[in-house]
């Protein structure tokens, strides 16, 4: 049996593939059912693993093995269920106090840490010593490090009009900008490559045994 | 015949296609150039001494799996060659399932590593980087049991690991939030552990400047290319090697469209500017 639901999933995922594929030459019905297919399955799968995975053993499991030792709990449980209040229009104010709750500890979490890792050790990581003795190319690097980021900062100084030699490190934060958004560029068309080529080698490996 | 829009786009898929299609069925075996980035990671796995515990964290699901997955083969098979305890862990819900995928791959090359001896899986856990600063005070706290449900101290593997602290490096396999950049806040910039770890090629360059004089992250495996430059340090030719002949392909393809875009580009502007150049002499 299983056996036969392997078959049967592999010949699904490769109609699904052709469905999702076939938009390329024009929308069309298959496409749409592929679509909605996978909507629909993911929204199911999403509820039935937050369940398990999340709520079961996290709260559930630990409210019917020891209920007194996992008082605590119930906060949590009823900031959920509040949340679920969105549901009716009239009860829809309730669910803004757990948000609120979760966004603003959130916020408090992620002020600390960013401030952290994302400017004072990025800072810091700028401030060094340019000029690495024997070593070229890694001084060069470093050089253009230092460029980059103050005339990449500079691009977004708003306070005075860039012109003149104002307009100067301006113009080289563009090219630094540019670059990179190059490079992004570069990145995101590996990527999605990269994606063809995984549902290429499902078709020809998988579901066709053409390549080993 | 002229070609309409519509037309031009079907025509560059097709081509496309057939582009990436045929190093598929017959490979061209091109090599790859190790870049410094995958060295930097290569380098931190093999100079961990042997039996120290590491963490792979699996953040991904399926829809990355090209990308991501042979990077995990790969970080498993070093980390097992070098005799590591693998601790897998995830931030995304699928992240245990494909663990458990890579890990019975590899069993087929390591038949002699044992479960909860020489590898666990701890299974997934919500929360990002709130989970991993409480990692940072207990381990058990976070992972009462594994993804089996078998009890943290009944694991030999993990006896001796209390916090995050006690782990060498940490790798986050990541396709997105939370991923990498979690681990990075949380793993190293408040417990001091080495971080690195491989992503998609679409978020590699937002990760880049973390690999930096503050070591915030140690190398970084950026897309299929990555995964397959460190087969080749390995030296295996894996599954990422075999799909990079169908890359390198596409890459040369779209670079030959976006020439012949600008070609056309430029003519159709040269034409125009022609074209009113005579308007105002007749005018």
């Amino acid at each position: 049996m299983p056996e036969i639901m392997n078959v049967v999933g592999l010949y699904l995922g490769a109609f699904f593939t052709f469905c999702i594929f076939s938009f390329l030459y024009r929308d069309n019905p298959f496409y749409k059912f592929g679509e909605h297919v996978f909507v629909g399955l993911s929204a199911a799968y999403w509820l039935v693993y937050i369940f398990y995975k999340t709520l079961m053993p996290n709260l559930f499991t630990k409210l019917i093995t020891d209920f007194s030792g996992n008082l605590i709990l119930l906060i949590p449980a009823a900031l959920g269920i509040m949340m679920l209040m969105r549901i009716h229009p009239k009860t829809t104010w309730i669910s803004r106090y757990p948000l609120a709750l979760v966004i603003g500890t959130s916020a408090g979490i992620s002020i600390l840490r960013y401030m952290q890792s994302d400017l004072l050790q990025q800072l810091t990581a700028t401030m060094i010593n340019p000029v690495v003795s024997g070593d070229g190319v890694t001084t060069i690097g470093n050089f253009l490090l230092i460029i980059g980021t103050i005339c990449g900062i500079y691009f977004f100084y708003f306070s005075k009009k860039q012109e003149g030699v104002y307009a100067v490190p301006s113009k080289i934060g563009i090219w630094f900008l540019m670059i990179s958004f190059g490079a992004s560029f570069g990145y995101t068309v590996m990527a999605r490559i990269s994606l063809l080529i995984g549902r290429l080698e499902f078709l020809l490996k998988d579901w066709l045994h053409l390549i080993n | 015949m002229k070609l309409t829009p519509l037309l031009e786009r079907r025509i560059i898929y097709l081509v496309l296609l057939i582009a990436v299609t045929i190093p598929l069925l017959i490979p061209i075996g091109w090599k790859t150039e190790v870049s410094y980035h995958v060295r930097m990671a290569y380098d931190l796995i093999e100079k961990t001494p042997a039996g120290k515990a590491v963490i792979i964290s699996f953040d991904y699901d399926p829809s990355t799996m090209t990308e991501l997955h042979p990077m995990a083969m790969s970080m498993i098979e070093h980390a097992w060659k070098k005799d590591q305890i693998i601790i897998a862990t995830a931030l995304w819900p699928q992240g245990p399932q494909l663990a458990d995928k890579a890990f019975t791959e590899m069993l087929k090359k390591f038949p002699d590593k044992k479960y909860g001896v020489d590898y666990v899986n701890l299974g997934y856990k919500v929360g990002g980087m709130v989970t991993i600063q409480a990692m940072g005070r207990s381990m058990e706290t976070v992972y009462p049991e594994d993804n089996s449900g078998t009890l943290y101290q009944d694991i030999p593997a993990l006896k001796k690991i209390r916090t995050l602290k006690d782990i060498s490096w940490i790798s986050s396999l990541s396709s997105g939030v939370p991923g990498i950049k979690e681990w990075v806040m949380a793993g190293h910039d408040m417990n001091g552990v080495s971080v690195t770890g491989g992503t998609t090629a679409i978020s590699a360059p937002g990760f880049i400047p973390y690999i930096n004089s503050q070591n915030q992250l140690i190398g970084l495996l950026g897309g299929l290319k990555a995964a397959a430059e460190y087969e080749s340090l390995l030296g295996l030719v894996g599954p990422a090697s075999n799909k990079m002949d169908s890359q390198s392909i596409a890459h040369l393809l779209i670079l030959v469209f976006i020439a012949i875009g600008n070609l056309k580009a430029w003519r159709k502007r040269k034409a125009d500017r022609e074209k009113n150049t005579l308007g105002v002499k007749n005018a």
